[in-house]
């Protein structure tokens, strides 16, 4: 695609704190999806005259985890600054939000996350990490800004805690800023920060730049899995004008995931003057070592290790292990709860990672609903069953599929017959057939022993994958033998 | 019966006869239907009818013994501090239809203790100004000369309480808004140390530099007011949470303080911009008190040339952030929107709904908070604003106060000062010492040239309202005069 050029990509990562009870700076719940518009709220996320805003120290915590899960430095005072711009989703004309500057201070700096892949291993190095509140949503009636008659504005998720996540750098092409979120993501369901399954909870913005060219900013990338899409597009894009003797100018563009296109916003000639300055109703608060100290104790275990311990207790794959943690802290856990209950981790972790996550994937399922189809007991008697050769690997694919699909026990299609043939004299007659119709396949198959899988596989055609395969494996391997004597 | 002047005596008349609290209201009344069209204290002032009502209520809790430390007080309060489902206009135009969903910290606790919240006062638009004549909606006179300015921003409270329209008042004071109108009604004043008393509910001027305090006709009430408003409230992250002295300051104006009370003069409060007549009323004070075996002394503190430069660079940078809340979408003033880009709405709400000294000064602290200009003036104001508050407290360290007159003119005729912005800032130069710093600082009435009343300010240590209060209530009992009644309502008296 975009071979030879050097690509640069820092991501800039919002990341709802949805551990908590509360707003970031107001009683009013953090639970506000799917409230009547405008119900959430009080004055103070409404920055009605007059409120002031008192920090919830359990978002500090939350903070001080993520932090402490990124090696980042984290200061030694807790300072919030106001930050300035007139936009219809920000109640006060300023987000309370943290700085890098004179008299300001973000909660954490530095810090680095390692992504490793099959042909990649690399340290991802940190910028820093901002505590912030989230501005409310704006709806378009139409679903445009330009087509729109009007706009509505929904204040129920403004003051929402949020922790801005912000890389150098370092990644250099769409995959890997994917591995990235995807292992960024991983930790941060570990450590219970945030729950990245509901909308809006993980929300990514990406700065690219290719060689000769200015930096643009890519904002509002809903989800993750859009992040890779909207890279790809861009690194086209900007390539094709580089190609054609242009300059990449420096703006900011909007990733506009039902076209599939970045459009521009505004250019960005000029640094934006958000007039940055402490907030005042915000003293500066002493973070202790004690404090830090407590966060550090209470740490769960992080996606690496728990990786390695996968690998080392259950002896799975380096692959499977990965997959299996990194896709979600949810499907891991579902993971050890099948193990405890049934043994043969392997099997449970390929049925999981090939089977569960294909089918999930295709349907648009969350993982949560596919496990509560596929669930731990469900996962048991399909071991069960393969182990007990009533079912054969294959069926076991195509179980799942059902099970998954259509939410029904795998008790119920072994009662309708849906199982494995071990019939000698039915799989004789069988073979006997596909023997007939492939004269050059079983004289490709007295030859070489590898060309007998595919006359297993007309096998299993004709039976609708039900064959026992090693059955019909010997009674094909039987067949040739007599046929060449 | 006679018409109490003080809360103390209210208190005294409605315990022995708990219906007096009618005729108290209904007296109240009378005087404000009288004085209130040539003084215009109020923007808002409840019915009569209403006011009663609430008196009858608080009358019975008198009976049955379960009233309040304020049973019955009607309290004017400043128009920028929240009420429920009262009004609360900042003297703006963006606010003038604006009522606020909630109650301010202090307002909840002053009806905790049976106050009456009476009405709304005038101010200068959104605190901005010493003189009262910023209102959007009119200016203020002084009772003592209705030619004359209050003072301000404050201007409506302490007026309402040195005609008598109210029992006592709540102001706000940003850099001067409670001490000066105090001084120029002939009324004590108090801003209290920063974080004292919860501004939650207080609509923000400048964060860091204002406290809401009482405006009362005695240093014993304002001592009750303390102590109803003053303490920890978690809904405002700069209010302290301990302090030595919190709790009776009532208890501390009972008993004449100890020792030989230390007074600091500092020359830059007492030199050039200061006017004869200011200088001679303050030096008759200073003499009356060394002669009453006070130690009075002269101190220097050339840092103090830069207070009135440092405070209008941090208020106006806070301000400009403050104010930026007002956009006329959710509240507020509002235009039509059809057909117009956000920016164009903003711009023509805040452009017609804001008066002109509120848009110079969002205009001047959105120049000193723009990069390249920040560290020039925000973070120098910073730097000059800590050295100016080492210094004071150094000087209070040794000292039981510092001594000033509180305004360096005395009040101004209307349009006098307010043309000209740089004259009219310079009339905050002894007030604003004491908002930088967070120190405690009243006005008390000093005397008086002609029938103009001329205010004497006492700047105290952190946190030490108590002592504050006490040398207060000593020299107001070896002056005399309070509580000053003007002329116009003496009538009443």
């Amino acid at each position: 695609m975009s071979e030879g050029i050097k690509i640069k990509i820092g991501l800039e990562i919002h990341v709802q704190i949805t551990s908590l009870r509360t707003k970031l700076f107001c009683p009013c719940s953090s639970d506000y999806r799917g409230k009547p518009p405008n119900s959430n709220v009080c004055p103070v996320c409404l920055g009605l005259p007059g409120a002031l805003p008192v920090v919830n120290k359990e978002a500090v915590r939350e903070a001080l985890k993520v932090a402490l899960a990124l090696n980042s430095r984290i200061s030694n005072m807790l300072v919030f600054t106001r930050k300035h711009y007139f936009y219809p989703d920000l109640p006060k004309n300023y987000q309370i939000s943290q700085y890098d500057g004179v008299g300001s201070l973000p909660i954490a700096k530095g810090g680095y996350i390692k992504i490793e892949d099959d042909s990649l291993s690399k340290v991802v190095r940190i910028r820093r990490i901002n505590i912030e509140e989230d501005p409310g949503r704006i709806t378009y009636p139409t679903g445009s800004m330009v087509t729109s008659p009007y706009t509505l504005i929904d204040y129920n998720r403004s003051g929402i805690a949020l922790l801005e996540i912000v890389t150098e750098p370092d990644l250099e092409s769409p995959r890997e800023a994917r591995i990235f979120i995807d292992k960024l993501t991983s930790i941060l369901e570990h450590l219970g920060v945030t729950n990245p399954e509901l909308e809006g909870a993980v929300r990514v913005d990406a700065n690219i730049s290719i060689e000769g060219g200015e930096r643009v900013e890519i904002k509002n990338i809903g989800s993750p899995k859009e992040v890779e899409k909207a890279l790809q597009y861009e690194i086209a894009r900007q390539t094709a004008i580089v190609k054609s003797g242009g300059k990449v100018a420096r703006e900011t563009r909007h990733w506009d995931k039902n076209r599939g296109v970045t459009i521009s916003s505004r250019a960005k000639e000029l640094e934006e003057d958000y007039r940055y300055f402490p907030d005042p109703d915000l003293p500066p608060i002493p973070i202790t070592n004690e404090l830090i100290d407590e966060v550090r104790r209470s740490l769960p275990e992080l996606p690496n290790e728990r990786i390695k311990r996968f690998m080392s207790e259950y002896k799975l794959s380096r692959y499977l292990a990965h997959v299996i943690v990194i896709r979600s802290k949810v499907l891991a856990d579902a993971f050890e709860s099948a193990v405890r209950k049934c043994g043969n981790a392997d099997t449970i972790a390929s049925i999981l990672v090939n089977e569960l996550l294909r089918w999930v994937d295709e349907c648009h399922f969350t993982i949560e609903e596919g496990l509560a189809r596929l669930t731990a007991e469900r996962l048991c008697k399909l071991v069960q069953y393969l182990k007990e050769r009533k079912l054969s690997s294959k069926l076991v694919k195509e179980y799942v599929r059902r099970v998954v699909i259509e939410d029904i026990d795998p008790d119920e299609l072994i009662t309708k017959g849906y199982v494995s043939i071990m019939d000698f004299g039915y799989l004789s007659n069988i073979v006997d057939e596909v023997f007939r119709e492939n004269p050059k396949a079983v004289e490709d198959a007295k030859k070489n022993p590898k060309a007998i899988n595919y006359l297993v596989g007309q096998v299993m055609k004709k039976t609708k994958g039900k064959a026992d395969p090693q059955i019909t494996y010997e009674l094909i391997v039987r067949r040739l033998r007599e046929n060449a004597s | 019966m006679k018409l109490p002047l003080t809360i103390n005596e209210l208190k005294e008349l409605v315990q022995q006869e708990p219906d007096f609290l009618l005729e108290y209201v209904e007296r109240t009344y009378d005087i404000i239907s009288d004085i209130e069209p040539r003084v215009r204290a109020f923007i808002t002032l409840k019915a009569r009818e209403r006011v009663l009502k609430n008196a009858e209520a608080i009358m019975n809790k008198i009976k049955n013994k379960t009233a309040g430390l304020l049973a019955g007080c009607l309290i004017a309060v400043k128009d920028n501090i929240a009420t429920k489902e009262l009004r609360t206009t900042c003297a703006s135009k963006m606010l003038q239809d604006f009522i606020p969903p909630y109650n301010a910290t202090v307002i909840e606790r002053l009806l905790r203790e049976d106050a009456i919240i009476i009405g709304k006062t005038n101010m200068d638009e959104f605190a901005m100004g010493s003189t009262t004549e910023n209102s959007a909606f009119f200016p203020t006179k002084n009772p003592w000369d209705i030619s004359r300015v209050p003072g301000g921003s404050s201007g409506g409270s302490a007026a309402a309480t040195a005609a008598l329209e109210a029992t006592a008042s709540i102001g706000s004071d940003t850099g001067g808004s409670i001490r000066a109108p105090a001084a120029y009604t002939a009324t004590v004043g108090l801003k209290p140390s920063y974080g004292l008393v919860s501004r939650y509910g207080l609509i923000a001027y400048a964060n860091s530099l204002e406290q809401i305090g009482p405006i009362c006709r005695s240093v014993s009430d304002i001592a009750i007011i303390l102590d109803v408003i003053s303490g920890f409230d978690p809904r405002d992250s700069t209010c302290v949470r301990k302090c030595p002295q919190y709790g009776s300051y009532t208890g501390c104006v009972e008993k004449q303080p100890e020792g030989k009370i230390r007074v600091a003069i500092i020359k830059e409060m007492v030199s050039e911009g200061v006017e004869a007549p200011v200088k001679t009323v303050f030096n008759s004070v200073l003499s009356k008190l060394e002669s009453n075996d006070f130690y009075v002394e002269e101190v220097s503190v050339p840092e103090l040339k830069y207070a009135l430069p440092t405070y209008y660079i941090i208020a106006t940078a806070e301000a400009s952030s403050n104010l930026a809340r007002y956009d006329g979408l959710r509240y507020g003033y509002h235009v039509p929107v059809e057909g117009k880009s956000w920016y164009d709405v903003f711009s023509e709400v805040r452009s017609i709904a804001f008066g002109e000294e509120v848009r110079r000064r969002i205009l001047v602290g959105s120049f000193v908070l723009s990069a390249g200009y920040y560290d020039e003036y925000y973070l120098k104001a910073s730097k000059v604003r800590r050295i100016i508050r080492d210094k004071l407290l150094k000087v209070l360290d040794i000292f039981d106060v510092i001594a000033s007159p509180t305004m360096p003119i005395l009040p101004p005729k209307f349009g006098e000062r307010i043309a000209d912005p740089l004259k009219l800032y310079a009339m905050d130069v002894n007030t604003v010492p004491a908002n930088l710093s967070g120190l405690p600082a009243i006005s008390l009435p000093a005397g008086f040239i002609g029938s103009l009343p001329a205010g004497l300010q006492l700047i105290g240590y952190m946190f030490s309202e108590c002592k504050l209060l006490a040398i207060s209530k000593f020299i107001e009992d070896l002056l005399g005069i309070a509580p000053a009644i003007p002329e116009v309502v003496r009538s009443y008296v």
